[in-house]
């Protein structure tokens, strides 16, 4: 068997696999906090929570509903992000004027609300969900067996991810979200409707955590708390990818997903610490993040 | 009445009578235990302006610390505590330094990572025991004298600490120190530009709440005989602030009273298992959209209003 660095290629890949995979979700979820911060100036501790929910979704569509994988990934992200909109336009919206931290304080609430709330339903036991038919199986790459669900589940959050990033940095519509970001009065002034823009970019933000939910299901079980730990780690990834840039979050998700991948290969123990350390580290170097910048 | 030493003279005089009003020790000492993590939190919060959002790994290691020295080198109670505190003290001076180089929201999303670093830490070590935990902790005699295995006296002597833990805050906050924090909490450029090292303020804030957790950590540790994971997680940062909030944010009695209901609530709702943390949550959303003074700044300021 080949070796490098005296590790199977083979558990090496298998592991880099595992880190793209996870870090396809930090992306996505890092991806949507910074959107929802950029203009809402709100850390959403609820989307843990949210993707949770979006698992959750998917799983009820298919066992009630007979609704299968596909339609989910459309109906899923436009439900949970409507409960988004319901929660902004209800409590989120009556806190822009007070300290940020506020909005951090409601949307843990709500995060321990949703997920007791699940957890008294479904126990903390996951809850299985099937692959569809079409991505059953796998390539055999010579060197690796990829299986087809996770090819698709990389390359489905690259196009989501990439998608985000065009219509905020190259769209009209992205223009007027930046421009709010910078200075919402004077953008309102130019009469867009800017209460409304934020409003519907919280419901995006959350349905961008609900579609990654859906794309986890299959892979890790569907479970009240799958979100509660990865929601801090992510909170990790954006510090050291500095929220000020979209491209920024997508980059460091999927590099942070790899390293902890490597690090399962090569020093397992710290496997689950790496990131913080990571975080520790571009802190004292960089206090801004690699992408951010100081405000 | 909400202030002052007469204030401080008439919690202690009502702690010191509770066990004989019907309320059981073990009971009040968590609640004092849980006073004081809270008001070491508010310290923070209340008159510094940083939202903490990992002070349970200041809670949790003291307590495994403690529990190590009292158990495994059987040092006396006395020692085993100041060892547990020293190293909240140590643990918030590196944590500090890190975490004061962003502000606000970043603060909070940095002490959650690092205390998510450190719970990841408790789990693996070997000297934690991982999911049981260290148990069995011995309570001692406190100075070779106080049989600390007597309700009563563990009672008494928690009663103690906590006055002693309360009285620095207390100190602190209305010191030249305090005023200096506050003023940062206000308006930080305007603090640096009167010639004040706004990050030296913090960080020894940061330090002295975090040594102040580590206290009550170590002291939880010796009265329940027990370290475990419970404390590190995250669940626990949320639990403190939550109390601080509830009670009422840089109010001097607002923790305790947060500290008090909180505490009491989580015994009558132990039977219905999730529901503890359905509540829990939803009282963090009523207090954040209705009720941001707390019940203590409510009080003070229905007083306020009567008066005028």
């Amino acid at each position: 068997m080949t070796e490098i660095f005296g590790v199977p290629t083979q558990a090496l890949f298998g592991q880099l696999l595992i880190g793209l995979i996870n870090g396809s979700f930090y992306a996505m979820l890092s991806l949507g906090l910074a959107v929802i911060f950029g203009l809402l100036n709100i850390i959403n501790f609820t989307h843990g929570a949210q993707y949770m929910m979006g698992a959750f979704a998917a799983w009820f569509l298919l066992n009630k509903a007979g609704v299968g994988y596909w339609w989910s990934l459309l109906i899923v992200p436009i439900v949970v992000g409507a409960t988004g909109v319901i929660i902004e336009r209800t409590m989120l919206s009556r806190l822009y004027k007070l300290d940020h931290l506020y909005g951090l304080l409601l949307t843990f609430g709500l995060a321990l609300v949703i997920q007791g709330l699940f957890r008294n339903e479904y126990g903390s036991s996951g809850l299985p969900y099937q692959i569809p038919q079409e991505l059953v199986g796998g390539y055999n790459l010579g060197f690796m067996f990829l299986p087809k669900y996770r090819a698709w589940v990389i390359v489905a959050s690259l196009v989501v991810c990439v998608a985000t990033w065009y219509v905020i940095e190259r769209t009209k519509l992205g223009a007027y979200l930046r421009a709010a970001t910078e200075n919402p009065a004077l953008v309102q002034s130019f009469g867009i409707n800017v209460p409304r823009m934020i409003t519907l970019t919280y419901g995006f933000g959350v349905g961008l955590a609900a579609l990654a939910g859906v794309m986890a299901a299959p892979i890790y079980q569907v479970n009240p708390l799958m979100g509660a730990d990865l929601i801090i780690v992510v909170f990790a990834v954006v510090v050291i990818g500095g929220m000020g840039s979209i491209m920024g979050s997508i980059l460091t998700g999927f590099m942070l997903g790899i390293v902890e991948g490597l690090t399962k290969v090569f020093y397992p123990e710290a496997s689950n610490t790496v990131i913080f350390v990571i975080m520790v580290v571009v802190l004292i170097l960089r206090p801004a993040g690699l992408f951010g910048r100081e405000r | 009445m909400l202030t002052g030493t007469r204030g401080i003279l008439v919690m202690a005089a009502l702690f010191a009578i509770a066990p004989w009003a019907g309320l059981y020790p073990v009971f009040l000492m968590k609640v004092l235990c849980f006073a004081l993590f809270a008001c070491a939190f508010n310290l923070l919060i209340g008159f510094g302006g940083l939202l903490s959002f990992g002070h349970a790994m200041f809670l949790g290691t003291a307590g495994y610390v403690s529990a190590h020295a009292a158990k495994e080198w059987g040092l006396p109670p006395e020692v085993a505590i100041l060892a547990g505190t020293a190293a909240s003290a140590v643990l918030g001076a590196v944590t500090g330094l890190i975490a004061i180089r962003r502000q606000g929201i970043y603060f909070a999303m940095i002490t959650l990572a690092m205390a998510q670093m450190i719970y990841f830490f408790c789990l693996q070590s070997p000297h934690t025991h991982g999911e049981d935990g260290i148990q069995a902790v011995p309570r001692g005699k406190l100075f070779g004298v106080l049989d600390l295995a007597q309700p009563l006296v563990m009672y008494y002597v928690v009663l103690a600490i906590f006055l002693a833990g309360f009285a620095v805050i207390y100190r602190a906050i209305h010191s030249p120190f305090g005023q200096v924090l506050k003023a940062i909490r206000e308006n930080e450029p305007r603090a640096i530009s009167l010639g004040y090292d706004a990050d030296r303020y913090k960080l020894l804030a940061f330090v002295l709440s975090a040594t102040l957790s580590g206290l009550a950590g170590a002291t939880k540790a010796i009265v329940f005989q027990l370290a475990s994971l419970t404390d590190v997680h995250w669940t626990m940062s949320g639990e403190v602030v939550l109390m601080v909030l509830l009670g009422g944010m840089g109010t001097i009695f607002g923790p305790v009273v947060g500290a008090l209901v909180i505490i009491t609530l989580e015994n009558y709702l132990a039977p219905f298992g999730q529901w503890v943390t359905i509540i829990t949550g939803l009282i963090f959303v009523v207090c954040v959209l209705a009720f941001r003074r707390g019940i203590v700044g409510e009080l003070a300021a229905w007083l306020e209003r009567r008066r005028a």
